[in-house]
């Protein structure tokens, strides 16, 4: 790893303070960046952890909303949402591995954007709202390509609100070297509509299945999308999985998470 | 170079660390405590597993700077006052848990988690737990069998394939 200065701020406003230096980077729980740091694909002068302010972290209910603070791990959300929101806790079990999860943060995984990250699938099937230091943005105006978000220089996630569904699931074909999906899918089933969202396929990172959302919001059970398939077009083909592949995963796991979700 | 204060295993230590030494680093080599492995040091492999604050993490994917403070436990707190083995290690040696010994930090460090949040696991449950902890030897069976032997349960069926 490059040198850099390490801050450890307490408070949001301390955070953003310390990231508006020139070169300065947030560090959520580091299961990403530290590896990418080691490998020298990043050289940031200063890091500001973001693990040591309270009032970002932990899960709490308003209404029909969950609402997840962005320094929250993957392990607490997969402990906290196991009751109210299955699909949720499901997706957040799944990451990496025990001690990922102990570290890894939902803010962090939402601000990288990895085109293969699971909880983008469950922010576009809901309709969740990012709350940033400066703004909230719609889940749909957030994700903005490979890698890429609507943050702006030093904008930190300070939580996640998510419209808790009357059912929902995730299913996720791992990729078995990595455990990132190569396909998931997150379906969200509300009184008026249903969520589809699908991560790890689009070569524009993660984006909604509409024709499914239509089809299964007059009828949610998997015959509903048993005739229909995805176009392979805009979708990733790489040495895991050709984009046809990655089109024909898309509605087995479309279906199974149809007949999963609770 | 900042100093970094952390009780581990029930003392308070002190040491520098740069804003890029790893957790792992400073207890190897500033605090010498060389228990904990570095494996593969891209946070696949597990053999670096140590408890912040009661939770698994891998020690070469934190910083030693983000410790600053916490508790933190690692495989030389881990045997008994006397110095005689804790359950999950005297399992280990029972059952033969062990066979280059590499990964057996991590692995104890990853079974004390579990059996603490899940006293009583099943066979699948332990299995699922260690998917973050790879064995070179791939000596996994008995591993899983130490553990569920060091949970109190009846091992005797699990076949040692």
């Amino acid at each position: 790893m490059y040198s850099f200065d390490f801050e450890k701020p307490s408070t949001i406003d301390e955070a953003v303070a310390a990231l508006s230096s020139e070169g300065a980077q947030a560090l959520g729980g580091g299961q990403t960046l530290i590896p990418t740091l080691k490998q020298r694909l990043n050289a940031p002068e200063k890091l500001v952890s973001l693990t040591g302010i309270a009032e970002m972290k932990g899960v709490s209910s308003d209404g029909g909303t969950m609402k997840i603070g962005g320094g929250t791990t993957h392990g607490t959300v997969a402990k906290e949402a196991k009751g109210s929101f299955a699909g949720l806790a499901k997706l957040a079990s799944l990451i990496g591995d025990p001690a990922v999860r102990n570290r890894g943060t939902i803010g962090g995984s939402l601000a990288n954007n990895d085109p293969a990250a699971c909880y983008p699938s469950a922010c576009m099937a809901t309709g969740a709202t990012i709350r940033t230091n400066t703004r909230e943005i719609a889940a749909g105006d957030f994700f903005d390509g490979l890698f890429t978000t609507a943050l702006e220089e030093g904008e930190i996630i300070v939580g996640v609100d998510f419209p808790v569904p009357q059912a929902s699931d995730y299913q996720k074909f791992e990729q078995p070297a990595s455990r990132f999906p190569l396909v998931g899918v997150f379906v969200a089933k509300y009184g008026d509509r249903v969520g589809v969202g699908v991560t790890g396929a689009g070569e524009d990172g993660v984006f909604r299945w509409a024709e499914a959302e239509e089809a299964l919001a007059g009828n949610f059970s998997p015959d509903a999308v048993a005739g229909l398939s995805h176009s392979a077009d805009g979708l990733i083909s790489d040495l895991h999985g050709t984009a046809e592949y990655r089109a024909h995963l898309i509605g087995v796991l479309t279906k199974r998470a149809v007949a999963a979700a609770s | 170079m900042a100093t970094v204060t952390m009780t581990v295993n029930g003392k308070s230590r002190t040491g520098e660390a740069e804003g890029r030494t790893l957790l792992v680093s400073f207890l190897r080599e500033e605090l010498g405590l060389t228990g904990t492995h570095v494996g593969c040091d891209t946070s696949q492999c597990g053999a670096c597993v140590v408890h912040v604050n009661g939770e698994a993490v891998k020690a070469c994917t934190m910083f030693a700077q983000e410790a600053d403070g916490a508790e933190v436990s690692t495989i030389e707190g881990q045997a008994n006052a006397d110095g005689s083995l804790n359950t999950i290690q005297q399992a280990f040696q029972d059952h033969h848990g062990l066979q280059c010994g590499f990964c057996t930090p991590g692995m104890v460090m990853s079974a004390a988690a579990l059996l603490k949040d899940n006293p009583k696991p099943t066979e699948q449950e332990v299995r699922n737990y260690l998917q973050g902890n790879i064995c070179r030897c791939t000596g996994y069976h008995n591993i899983v069998k130490a553990i569920m032997a060091a949970s109190g349960q009846d091992v005797s069926a699990i076949a040692a394939e």
